[in-house]
């Protein structure tokens, strides 16, 4: 039980107090991900509302360039939209699919790894296999494959309104070895410590030696993998709407922003594509490096505390 | 030994240690084999058990005495043999079957470090498995027996909110002894439970478990090397070599005068404080692979009586006069 006042007597607070690197990158995430929490309070317009937009005010640059205008502070995209607040929205979409992604994939993969890890066995080969199988083929084939049924099932015109949870699935199902492999070589470690056998004494059934025993016992592996796959799944989202397959251009991702602004790079409108990539780099940065930062205070080899 | 509690007749565990199909598939002889390699940890092992007896098994490291005391405790299958219980088989009980001898028999493990969650407080530790058995009870009747069993174990019963890594090594064995009395068991395993700790700590442990056999009419099975804490221990002990009783006796005749050559070996290797000509027997050669187990006699590589028979015949344990069983040919035609 993890209380307030043993948290800030704990290694990883002591660590954490220490390194400026991490200290910046929560501070930057933690903004980021506010922002696009509240973004509907924090951006200036709607990108998602037509009667906002205007063709007449697309490609104004950012503020600071000639012919950039006040009311559009990082400028507008091809369509006339806001680039502010269509990043915001984008990044508010970015995460979604990110953490939701993340969470599939953590469910999905820390079940199949601790009973595959515990049980051993037939079990074990076989969810180890699929894995590699699942590893074997690249999540874009996958993608680009469902994808292009799913588009001819309910038409180009709809896919828009089910696109979110479809990239979630995808990237949420390409993933899952990862933490189904890493789960499992911890309680693989665990399973034969002597207090999994005292558990097994005292006559508990052994779905509960997993879930009360082991589990809380492969959670640090665990957390360092959810950071960097978050970022994994930011990026993964934003290759597959650059290639056209994620998030439609009316309800854009980073990715996909990314994507409409490319076009227009050699006209001299770089922003539509540059902005929406360093806020990709930013996100994507400052959740690797927590992560960096978690894996190490973790790490037992180089545990002081 | 009216009062038979736990009775062990004929048990055998072997390890499957082949691995995949791919591995066990072999050449020879211009033919492809699929064949199993196994380990024959533990072979035709017998003994009865009392209440409130302790019965030790010694042998030196892999002769199979912790695989024997996890197999009585249902942690490994059996592959054959029984596994009787007041009379009642526990070999081959599946899991809700087994429930109300898990209350009866407990375990305590050598590595305290290992033994305890290090995710888990000591209270949690404790009530666990205590609700488990006697969901019943209320928080309050749970609380009294953690503090009851934390005193007799002779620890602070204001400690158990804390995590395992705030303790000590004998403190953390003292705990794990509370978590297999929580359940109030009357045959308690106890696989090397002092090898892991100091010399000092070694002591109160075993002054500890000695105390609560006396308060609780426990039954022990005692696994151990140390010869001496044996000695002092236990009330009948069985020498194990290479998976098999070699021999079973009571601890002071057994002490007094080994009649096996492994028992003999085995007991001249106890430091002596007195001077004088060592009589240290030395045993030839290694102890052999338990995966391709010697024929006949497991010992008669090593032995200094070995004769031919002891290569063909396996030995069986026989009862002398003096109420000792040997396993051993030469002891039985009255060579050695």
């Amino acid at each position: 039980m993890m209380t307030f006042a043993g948290f800030k007597d704990s290694f990883l607070w002591y660590s954490f107090k220490r390194d400026k690197i991490a200290i910046i990158s929560l501070l930057v995430l933690v903004l980021l991900v506010m922002v696009a929490v509240f973004a509907p309070l924090v951006a200036p317009y709607d990108p998602y509302d037509p009667e906002m937009i205007d063709i007449m005010n697309s490609e104004i640059p950012p503020v600071w360039e000639d012919g950039g205008e006040k009311a559009f502070v990082l400028g507008t995209d091809s369509q006339g939209r806001d680039m502010l607040s269509t990043m915001i929205y984008g990044m508010r979409v970015s995460l979604i699919i990110g953490f939701g992604a993340v969470a599939l994939q953590a469910i999905l993969g820390v079940f199949i790894g601790l009973f595959a890890g515990y049980h051993g066995g037939f079990l074990d080969s076989f969810f180890m296999r699929a894995a590699d199988v699942q590893l074997s083929f690249s999540y874009l084939m996958v993608a680009i494959f469902m994808s292009a049924i799913l588009q001819a099932i309910v038409g180009v015109a709809r896919f828009g309104e089910i696109a979110v949870p479809f990239l979630i699935l995808v990237i949420g199902f390409s993933q899952w070895p990862q933490y189904a492999r890493t789960v499992r070589a911890s309680v693989l470690a665990e399973r034969n410590k002597e207090y999994v056998e005292a558990a097994r004494v005292a006559g508990f059934p052994s779905a509960q030696i997993i879930i009360k025993q082991i589990f809380p016992n492969t959670l640090s592996p665990i957390l360092v993998l959810s950071t960097i796959q978050v970022a994994n799944a930011v990026m993964s989202e934003a290759a597959l709407s650059f290639l056209g397959l994620g998030m439609p251009i009316d309800r854009p991702s980073l990715g996909s922003l990314i994507n409409s602004g490319f076009e227009f790079i050699f006209s001299g409108a770089w922003w539509i594509t540059a902005l929406p990539g360093l806020l990709l780099v930013i996100l994507v940065l400052s959740i690797n490096m927590l992560g960096d930062f978690l894996r190490d205070v973790f790490n037992p080899k180089l545990y002081k505390g | 030994m009216n009062d038979t509690l736990l009775s062990v007749k004929n048990l055998y565990k072997h390890f499957d240690i082949s691995g995949g199909f791919l591995d066990q598939i072999k050449f020879s002889q211009g033919r492809l084999k699929c064949e199993k390699t196994w380990v024959k940890a533990v072979n035709n092992v017998s003994f009865d058990l009392a209440a409130g007896e302790t019965f030790s098994v010694v042998g030196e490291s892999g002769c199979g005495k912790s695989t024997l005391g996890r197999t009585i405790m249902g942690l490994y299958p059996p592959n054959g043999g029984e596994i009787s219980y007041r009379g009642s088989r526990i070999d081959g009980l599946d899991h809700k079957q087994l429930l109300p001898y898990r209350k009866k028999m407990q375990m305590v493990f050598q590595d305290p470090y290992a033994s305890l969650n290090p995710r888990k407080t000591i209270r949690q530790a404790l009530a666990d498995p205590l609700r488990f058995h006697n969901p019943q009870l209320t928080e309050g009747e749970i609380k009294d027996r953690i503090d009851e069993v934390m005193l007799q174990v002779g620890s602070d019963p204001q400690w158990i909110s804390r995590m395992p890594h705030e303790f000590s090594g004998g403190q953390r064995q003292r705990i794990s002894i509370a978590r297999a009395l929580i359940v109030d068991p009357e045959f308690i395993v106890a696989d090397e439970p002092i090898s892991a700790l100091d010399v000092s700590i070694q002591a109160q442990i075993l002054n500890l478990m000695m105390d609560l056999q006396q308060q609780r009419n426990l039954a022990y099975l005692f696994i151990a090397h140390d010869l001496s804490v044996v000695e002092h221990l236990s009330d009948r002990v069985g020498v194990m070599y290479l998976g098999t009783v070699c021999e079973l006796s009571e601890t002071g005749i057994l002490f007094e005068q080994p009649r096996h050559p492994y028992t003999q070996a085995l007991m001249s290797a106890i430091p002596k404080l007195e001077g004088g000509a060592s009589t240290h027997v030395r045993l030839k050669g290694e102890v052999p692979t338990p995966i391709n187990l010697p024929s006949g006699c497991v010992f008669h590589g090593r032995c200094p009586y070995v004769n031919q028979r002891c290569i063909d015949e396996i030995p069986q344990l026989n009862r002398l006069d003096d109420g000792r069983q040997v396993a051993c040919h030469g002891v039985e035609e009255g060579r050695i």
